[in-house]
Parts: C-alpha cells; sequence; structure tokens
C-alpha cells in the first residue's frame, strides 16, 4: 500500500467521483466512486454490460461523462502532457490495424512517447513477442498474442498507472499466470493497477482492491479481505439442530445450507467457542469461502430467484447497453 | 524482467519535476505520415501513384507524336494520377484510425484530439508535395528523355503559373479527401463517395441548363480544371473559394467537431 504522503505525494493515483455517462435516456454508469492507491492491484468486476469499459473510456478521455470526474493523479486525462508516459492503456487487443507487424506498432508508440527504440526490443521481450513473432503481421495473430502486444504497449513508456480493460481474454493458462505475475510485480515497486475482467478466478488472484459494479453502479468496493469475509464462516455439527440452537443462544446469526452445513455471520473463533460452550461435536468450521469472489459476484450481479440480471439496482434497458458489446 | 521495470522504484506516483514533455507537431506529423506507408494497403497505394505518373508521361511522350510537348504539357499529365488517387490515401488516414479500430490507441497516446487531425491535415499536405514533386520530377526527364528516346524536340517551357497552381491543386485536393474521410470516419464509404458525389454532382449540373450555375460555382472538378495548366485567373479563384466552401471547409468542420464530440470506442 501506499506509504507515508508527504509533498506532491497523491494517496489516491485514481479517482472516479460519482461519474455518470448517460447515452441519449440510457445510463450505462451512474454515480460510480472508486480509488486506486499506488502499490495495489485494483479488480474492476462486472457481468458483461454492466459499464466497466464505458468507466474506463471515460479515464482515459476516450468518452466523456456526463457529470462527475475521472482523474489520474490528480489530472484529467487530457491534461496530461505525454500520457503515455504516465498512464499505460489496453481498452480492447482486438484493437490494431491488421497489416502492421507488432515491431511497427510499437514503434509508432515509441515515437509519440519519445522513448528510445530499444524500448521496443524490451517490452517485446517482456510480453514474450520477441524474436520471429515481433515480424508478423498483427492479423496474424491469435487474441492471446494481441493481449501480449496490447500489455506490450501499455509497459512501453515504463508508466506509472495501468488500465486494462480484460487483459486475460484469449490467453492460455500459463499467459494468465504469467501476466498475473507482471501486474503483481508492477503494483509492489508502486505502479497502480486498474484491471477490469468478468474472469473472477483472475481477479482474485491477483486484487487488492476489489469494485464491483453491475448495471452501470457500484455493487460493492472493498479490499478483498474485506469483502471475503462478509461470507462468513461454515460450520457443520454432528448434531444440525443443537448446533443451530447453540448459534442462536450465542446471538449468531446463521444460514442453512442444503447440505446440512450452516453459514454462521461471525468469525470461526466465535463460532467455535458458541459451540464448545454448549458441547457441540463440530465437524467441519472454516471460512464459508465455497467459490470465494465468484459467490460474491454471482450473489451481488443476480437476481434473489436465481436467474442471471445483468441490472439489479437500475431499469431494465439499461442492459441492452450496446456501448458494452464488448467488455 | 527488464530494467526500466526496476528504475520504476516503489511508490513512484506523478512526479512533478521531470514531466515528460508532450509530443511535438513535427513529430505527430512524422508518426502519420508513417502511418501512410507502413501498411501493404498504404504503401500499395503510394507505390501505384507513383508507377501512374511515370506510366501517364510515357504515354504521352511516346503515344502521342502529332505534337511538340513542353514540360508544362507533360506536368499537367502526370499530376492526375495524384489528383485522383492521393485524395485516398488522404481519407485513409484519418478512416483507418475507425475502420482498423486504431483510433482507441491513438487517442489514448495523444488524448488532445485536435493535435493528432492537425498533424494528419499537414502530413496529407507534405504528401501531396511528395506527389507534386514527384510529377514534377518525371515531366523535368520526359522532356530530357524525348529528344533521346524519340525522333522529336521537346520545349523546356514551364511558367511560375503552372508550377504553384498544380501544386495548389494537389493540396487541396488530398485536404478534400481528409475532409471527407473526417466526415464519414469510414474507409469504404469515403472512397466511394470521393468518386461517385463528384461525377454524379458533375453529371447532373451539367444536364441540367438551369443548375449551370452550380456547375460553374460548385462544381470543385470545374473549378480547379484552370489550375492543372496554370490558367486560373481573376474571378476563377473566387469561384474556387465558393466550392471549396462546399468540398473541402464545410465537412472538414463537420467532420473536425464529430471526432472532437464522439466516444472513441
Amino acid at each position: 500500500m501506499c506509504g507515508v504522503p508527504g509533498p506532491g505525494r497523491l494517496l489516491s493515483m485514481i479517482a472516479i467521483e460519482h461519474l455518470t455517462r448517460r447515452y441519449g435516456t440510457q445510463l450505462a454508469v451512474s454515480d460510480v466512486s472508486f480509488t486506486c492507491t499506488p502499490g495495489t492491484v485494483t479488480g474492476f468486476l462486472g457481468p458483461n454490460g454492466a459499464g466497466k469499459s464505458t468507466t474506463m473510456r471515460a479515464l482515459c478521455g476516450l468518452a466523456t461523462p456526463t457529470s462527475g470526474t475521472a482523474t489520474i493523479g490528480g489530472r484529467a486525462y487530457r491534461d496530461l502532457p505525454n500520457a503515455g508516459r504516465h498512464v499505460g492503456v489496453l481498452l480492447d487487443a482486438g484493437a490494431q490495424h491488421g497489416g502492421r507487424t507488432s515491431r511497427e506498432v510499437l514503434t509508432l508508440s515509441a515515437m509519440v512517447l519519445g522513448v528510445d527504440r530499444r524500448r521496443v526490443d524490451q517490452v517485446l521481450e517482456q510480453v514474450g513477442l520477441a524474436g520471429a513473432p515481433a515480424g508478423k503481421r498483427v492479423g496474424k495473430y491469435s487474441l492471446g498474442m494481441r493481449q501480449r502486444l496490447g500489455l506490450a504497449n501499455a509497459l512501453l513508456g515504463d508508466p506509472q498507472v495501468l488500465v486494462l480493460d480484460e487483459p486475460a481474454n484469449g490467453l492460455d493458462p500459463a499467459g494468465i499466470y504469467w501476466m498475473r505475475g507482471l501486474l503483481r510485480d508492477f503494483a509492489d515497486r508502486g505502479g497502480t493497477v486498474l484491471l477490469s475482467s468478468h474472469l473472477l478466478h483472475e481477479v482474485e488472484a491477483v486484487a487488492d482492491q476489489l469494485v464491483v459494479i453491475a448495471g452501470g453502479r457500484i455493487a460493492a468496493r472493498g479490499s478483498k479481505a474485506e469483502l471475503l469475509a462478509g461470507t462468513g464462516t461454515l460450520v457443520r455439527g454432528l448434531e444440525p439442530g443443537r448446533l443451530a440452537a447453540a448459534l442462536a443462544d450465542a446471538g449468531i446469526r446463521a444460514v442453512p445450507r442444503p447440505d446440512g452445513a450452516l453459514v454462521a455471520e461471525a468469525g470461526a473463533e466465535a463460532v467455535g467457542r458458541a459451540t464448545a460452550a454448549a458441547g457441540v461435536v463440530l465437524l467441519e468450521l472454516r471460512d464459508a469461502d465455497g467459490g470465494g469472489l465468484e459467490d460474491l459476484f454471482r450473489t451481488l450481479t443476480q437476481e434473489p430467484g436465481g436467474a442471471p440480471a445483468p441490472t439489479p439496482a437500475a431499469p431494465r434497458p439499461l442492459a441492452t447497453q450496446a456501448t458494452e458489446v464488448r467488455s | 524482467m527488464s530494467s526500466s521495470m526496476v528504475t520504476s522504484g516503489p511508490e513512484r506516483v506523478l512526479p512533478a519535476a521531470d514531466q515528460p514533455s508532450r509530443p511535438s507537431l513535427p513529430l505527430l506529423v512524422r508518426v502519420e505520415l508513417r502511418k501512410s506507408w507502413d501498411t501493404r494497403a498504404g504503401s500499395w497505394l503510394l507505390l501505384v501513384i507513383g508507377l501512374a505518373t511515370l506510366a501517364v508521361v510515357l504515354v504521352q511522350m511516346l503515344v502521342v507524336r502529332d505534337v511538340v510537348h513542353t514540360t508544362g504539357d507533360h506536368l499537367a499529365t502526370s499530376q492526375l494520377p495524384t489528383a485522383v488517387l492521393l485524395p485516398v490515401v488522404g481519407i485513409l488516414l484519418v478512416t483507418s484510425e475507425w475502420s482498423q479500430r486504431t483510433a482507441m490507441a491513438t487517442f489514448s497516446l495523444v488524448p488532445q484530439r485536435s493535435r493528432v487531425l492537425v498533424a494528419k491535415v499537414l502530413a496529407a499536405a507534405v504528401l501531396a508535395v511528395v506527389g507534386f514533386a514527384v510529377s514534377l520530377l518525371v515531366s523535368v526527364l520526359a522532356t530530357a528523355l524525348t529528344p533521346v528516346l524519340t525522333d522529336r524536340e521537346s520545349a523546356w517551357t514551364l511558367g511560375t503559373d503552372v508550377l504553384l497552381q498544380s501544386l495548389l491543386v494537389q493540396v487541396l485536393y488530398v485536404l478534400v479527401g481528409v475532409a471527407l474521410g473526417l466526415l464519414l470516419l469510414s474507409s469504404p464509404l469515403a472512397i466511394v463517395l470521393n468518386f461517385v458525389l463528384p461525377t454524379v454532382f458533375g453529371i447532373v449540373t451539367g444536364l441540367v441548363s438551369a443548375l449551370s450555375w452550380v456547375q460553374e460555382w460548385l462544381d470543385l472538378s470545374t473549378t480547379t480544371a484552370p489550375m492543372f495548366t496554370g490558367d486560373l485567373t481573376g474571378g476563377g479563384w473566387t469561384r474556387l473559394g465558393v466550392s471549396l466552401l462546399l468540398w473541402l471547409v464545410a465537412p472538414m468542420v463537420l467532420g473536425w467537431v464529430r471526432v472532437l464530440r464522439t466516444e472513441i470506442s
């Protein structure tokens, strides 16, 4: 996390404040606020059409907010003199000219950024595209290779911030593992990473902070530990009736699961003490992680009935936002 | 890990002191010029323009034998391929960013969109100047080689008016292409309309006699025709200006505003 704030040092590198983006009568993003601090990876989660890409485009000056602000290092993206030296952006790996080689794509970027051409070879090496792949036309690339090129492009200006929209799409498991390490390393060196995904396991493994968006609104936000702690403790007893009574006596709310276990809204120690005091025999006592973030994600983005609901917090038409087809 | 990752150091926030300077306009122009030829389509198009310039002058030199050609005659002919095809390069300078979806990367690196557009306009103008220079070179070569390759003489006649007006018309044509590209933001649409619109406009205004004033004042091929031979004078300049309002200024302004306002995705 960020150290002691000093002169010229900011607690939050990325700040989204009350961001709203309206298309005609439709709200794509509604009153979204969150911050990302240096040294952390923020996972930006949500189902397709939730408003992730719109938020990221607004952050990078590609979309104009209807209201609210999005700043990087306290400044609007458009006010950054040489944006790519501060912020590495990858919003759509597919959006590259198929007729250029990846070396040429990076050379064009290097010219604009004003970085040494040797830096092109460095980032090609870093993302595993050095050698023959660098001379191939991007049109012949797989999506995974395009993601690597996009990441190379984002890293080229040696930025302090990375903004990546679905960077794991198309990567094979080894590629995802590699990218996770790269982002973790970037953050550990003081960088700020904002990455969106619907690949929950990917985000769970690398993120320090989570922002879950659904229907254009923030559904949950906090550190990974905080959000996952809310899922409670799973406890299974030899006699479920006595176990439930013991928890009730101790003032711990618990919800039964179909398999006979209970999910208690308390820590493992509190549950353990309560059941020990009542002399209840336990068969299982652990954090009710289950699918972990995936459970959380499903809960937050589904209607109570269990049917997928892209827009739990907003009127229906939002789900059909055409602007989010690629997110 | 690369060395630059190591030099990032811990807890780096936007440093107030070592602000990387913004890319200069000449640099952005160089980037746009490079984009015009670094794809297969772009390099082929430019090569075709060059070859066609050579070809038309060769044909004029070797086939049209009953007149003595001046350098000015050759220049009037050698410019035609550039005049017809270079506007397509101008269109693609703008529209390929949308058709190939590179606009996101371009405007992420340079979020001040007008700077990118200015660079594209200047790059297009540079290409027109280069195209003109090639035409001129070919014309000079043709004049020099006519006595060598054929049994006729040639005349080294080339007025300042031809030079300046030819140069200007090439620049104007390619900028009309850029303007159309800005307005439409689609390669196929802009290229087709670039060829179809003036033709249809010319036919309609030519057929209907009541519209002859429209042709005289608004048909770009009519108002620019004298420029290829350096014969634009007096009221011709006014008519040129009026036709450019329709074909250059209006689409450029509308397209510019569109690009500034549109969401890049």
